[in-house]
């Protein structure tokens, strides 16, 4: 079992880096809006694209 | 398929009038449109590609709006630097000129809103960057000043039927999302490290069982040390904070036994990791200060939630206005910039920025909000007006007598001031029962340890950690802040927005309520009452006449009788206004006036009825005549009609035993027509801001608590001094700010829903405080005798606040 002794700290580490990732996180506003992302990536812009096109070839 | 869309206009849901005549065609399909406004903004849409935005949205949009004049004159405004200062910051690059700013978003109903916002601003030229937040409505927009103005921007959201105003997040908002974060912080760190500590915690507790070597126990519980500091230090901090904060200013909060328990529980754990006798309570304490926070960090999220819907309601019109220079050119500047002297032109719908006198031009101006007076007041060559009003019909020059300080508006913010300094505070129930249980608590333990104290520390430290939490008025602090945030969030569904935390439940005590009558009681705004017909014609045909007439008209009355007849008219020609008169124009061949009963004697040459003008005048109304050459056609009365449910309301308030009193600044006549409709006695009429305040400084002195609605800036001080206030949300800005309640809906019903509410909320905090008691009072013993291991304790305790919270919850399902 002594092994503990190299397992534990280990999973300190870990968790010191899922802490400093946590704080990232927060700073960076990625809980700042919990709703619109989800929504977000349902929406297609396909008809955006193609009158952008559109707009090229008229130019 | 095209049948069911007759019926209801494909982009925001209302009927569509008879004869279909707006449509646009949207993927292919021909669609109905109920106004010209949705035209415009669904036109808009297919135009920039986005039709998708109707394939995904899953709530119908908000009726669109014309773009007016007056609102494009607006946003011109927000160009100015001076204007900017408040809410754009500058990221000068070799790029150019970038500006970015937040805006508010009005008008978004789904997520497909946010995605055509998006989209549109995006595709902009000169727009650098957008990005919408969909929980907060805020959009956060860059770009380069050189190749679009801020306006443009606006502007372009407005033609696809949402609303933007540049938005200042202030100190305040900017604080409490630091704080938000800070919070957030705290709280992963507690859960994260708390995990690590209670699943040593389970090797601990097995080992007890099962058997553990010596170093393994010893190394867990240095590492259950050191996981656990960091909680202690960082995430606690603000229970510690308050503590001595409590302690200093020797009140006995929450946070004292909160603190006590947490230090006791820690101390003693390092004591044992030092020495290797006894248990740690790492795990309680991490625990602890996790649950703690989950139920302020939510709490707070409630908050600032209702603080951005204040927000949202609170936005100025940019205080600019057009300044005639010496050169007779116009300039536009902000208020700040005015002096005593200078000349101001006023367009029809547009705010006096100061105070002063009218040099040129004649015109009818609004100042219902600062005095309550309902119906518009003319103002000619040499009349003063006030700053705060609103001009009416046509454009005034004003020259400028008093600004800044001196003026009618900044005396009644002064007025507001001292109100607000002078409001007389009901202290809350929970934090008065709290503050003695604290003390108790406290003096408890320590006597516990007393007498435990001579069996040794591995004796008294638990015993003592175990009466601390079985006793931590967990339950008792999240009595009353579960229950209030039910009611809150049932409250805002009704429209009905707290900004203010005692609000409910002062308004659950209120004694007597106050109302304001104009806006409030009342719509505000005039409506057609009756019409009297004195000839061959009908009422439909009077109407149409009457409505191409008014067709150009800004007057209260012309839009009333526009309102009052959907059909779409011809305006009349030759159309001469004379303000706050009537008007005269041709109608096919013939000449027709409209307008006061003196305006048609003189203009028209007509003479009206004596008897029945005097029944019509009789119940306080406004009479408007229209006549031709020959003969008078018809007479209108025209009445600022009861808002929907007003009159319940009363007889609501009125049968639970509340005393109801209407205070207002009109004319007596009107004041009275109200309070007999609404049933009210007890109404004063013609009452200054002063006069209000003195009224209700008089009740209270009488140990009234008294609740004030009213939305005008002369309400404002009136709201200020109220113990509890709601303001509505139609109203000014400064009445919306001093007020601790904002009614949302037109519906004066949700006030009565409120109190209901409230008092439910109070029967709700009285049983959970009632129940955090008894329990404590029945655990205390066990715990002092040494029954209850701290593991225990900590699982009755989360079972007592569970109970509580569900106990709250039922304030969001419905009545019974």
């Amino acid at each position: 079992m002594e092994i503990l002794y190299l397992l534990v700290p280990l999973a300190l580490l870990l968790v010191a880096l899922i802490i400093v990732i946590f704080f990232w996180a927060v700073r960076s506003g990625q809980f700042d809006d919990l709703e619109g992302p989800a929504h977000r990536i349902i929406m297609d812009d396909d008809d955006i694209r193609k009158s952008d096109e559109n707009k090229v070839d008229k130019d | 398929m095209t049948d069911t869309n007759k019926t209801a206009c494909f982009h925001c849901g209302l009927p569509v009038p008879e004869g279909d005549i707006y449509s646009v065609t949207i993927q292919g399909h021909k669609r109905s449109m109920c106004c010209p406004g949705c035209q415009a903004v669904a036109d808009a849409i297919v135009d920039s590609g986005m039709e998708d935005y109707y394939t995904y949205r899953t709530e119908p949009a908000e009726q669109g709006r014309e773009l007016v004049p007056e609102f494009l004159q607006q946003t011109l405004a927000y160009d100015l630097d001076t204007v900017q200062q408040s809410f754009v910051r500058h990221h000068d690059s070799e790029h150019g000129d970038l500006r970015e700013a937040d805006l508010i978003l009005e008008g978004i109903t789904c997520a497909a809103c946010i995605w055509l916002n998006e989209r549109h601003i995006a595709a902009l030229k000169g727009v650098k960057s957008v990005a919408v937040n969909y929980s907060t409505h805020r959009a956060r927009v860059e770009w380069d000043n050189d190749a679009i103005k801020l306006s443009d921007i606006l502007e372009a959201i407005s033609r696809i039927g949402y609303l933007a105003h540049p938005y200042d997040p202030g100190r305040q908002q900017q604080l409490l999302e630091d704080e938000r974060k800070l919070q957030l912080r705290r709280l992963g760190l507690a859960g994260v490290l708390g995990m690590q500590v209670m699943m040593i915690a389970v090797a601990l507790y097995l080992g007890n069982h099962f058997g553990i070597e010596e170093h393994f126990r010893t190394f867990f519980h240095w590492v259950s040390l050191g996981l656990t500091l960091p909680v202690l230090l960082y995430s606690a901090q603000p229970f510690f904070k308050s503590a001595v904060r409590d302690l200093k200013h020797k009140q006995a909060g929450m946070d004292v036994p909160v603190s006590l328990g947490i230090s006791v529980a820690f101390i003693g754990s390092v004591w044992t990791t030092f020495t290797g006798h006894g248990e740690i309570y790492f795990d309680s304490v991490c625990m602890f200060v996790f649950f703690l926070l989950t139920g302020r960090y939510f709490e707070m999220v409630a908050r600032k939630r209702s603080a951005e819907n204040a927000d949202e309601l609170v936005h100025g019109v940019p205080a600019v206005t057009n300044r005639i220079e010496s050169n007779e050119d116009e300039a536009l500047i902000t208020i700040a910039e005015l002096r005593v002297g200078d000349r101001v032109r006023i367009k029809p719908g547009e705010t006096f920025p100061a105070d002063g006198v009218v040099i040129d031009g004649r015109s009818s101006i609004d100042e219902s909000l600062l005095t309550g007076e309902s119906l518009p007041v003319p103002v000619d060559v040499d009349s003063k007006v006030i700053g705060g009003a609103i001009n009416i019909e046509s454009p005034l020059i004003v020259k400028v007598e008093k600004t800044g300080q001196d003026t009618v508006l900044s005396g009644i913010m002064r007025l507001l001031e001292r109100a607000q300094t002078e409001k007389p505070r009901i202290t809350q129930l929970a934090d008065k029962t709290a503050a003695w249980f604290v003390l108790g608590v406290l003096l408890l333990a320590a006597s516990v340890m007393a007498y435990w104290w001579q069996a040794g520390v591995s004796v008294w430290l638990p015993v003592t950690v175990a009466v601390l939490v079985v006793t931590c008025p967990c339950a008792l602090s999240l009595a009353t802040p579960t229950a209030v945030t039910a009611a809150t969030s049932r409250l805002t569904r009704y429209g009905l927005l707290t900004t203010r935390g005692h609000a409910l439940e002062t308004l659950a005590k209120a004694t007597h309520f106050i109302f304001d009558k104009t806006g409030t009681l009342t719509k505000g705004k005039l409506e057609l009452h009756e019409t009297r017909l004195v000839s061959s014609l009908t009422e439909p045909e009077c109407l149409r006449l009457a409505k191409a007439l008014e067709a150009g008209s800004e007057h209260p009355v012309a839009q009333a009788i526009r309102n009052a007849i959907d059909e779409k008219v011809d305006p009349a020609n030759s159309i001469h206004n004379t303000p706050g008169m009537g008007v005269t124009g041709q109608v096919g061949n013939r000449r027709m006036w409209i307008g006061t009963p003196l305006y048609i004697e003189q203009h028209a040459g007509q003479t009206l009825p004596n008897d029945v003008l005097n029944k019509m005048r009789a119940d306080g109304h406004t009479v408007i005549a229209l006549a031709d050459s020959k003969t008078v056609f018809a007479l209108f009365a025209m009445g600022d009609q009861l808002r929907d449910g007003s009159a319940e309301l009363i007889s609501q308030l009125q049968a639970a035993g509340r005393k109801i009193v209407l205070l207002s600044g009109d004319h007596t006549q009107a004041v009275a027509r109200v309070a007999e409709q609404t049933g009210i006695s007890d109404w004063q009429a013609e009452l200054l801001p002063d006069d209000k305040l003195a009224a209700v400084h008089a009740l209270q002195q009488q140990g009234a608590v008294v609740a004030m609605v009213g939305d005008g800036v002369n309400d404002a001080p009136v709201l200020a001094a109220a113990q509890v206030s709601i303001a509505m949300a139609g109203g000014t800005q400064l009445a919306a700010a001093s007020a601790d309640m904002l009614l949302l809906s037109s519906d004066m019903h949700a006030i009565s829903e409120g109190r209901e509410t409230a008092q439910r909320m109070l029967t709700i905090i009285r049983q959970n405080i009632s129940w955090a008691i008894s329990y404590n009072v029945l655990a205390l013993p066990a715990a002092a005798a040494g029954l209850v291991a701290p593991w225990m304790a900590a699982i009755g305790m989360s079972a007592s606040s569970l109970l509580v919270v569900g106990n709250a919850l039922r304030l969001l399902r419905n009545k019974r």
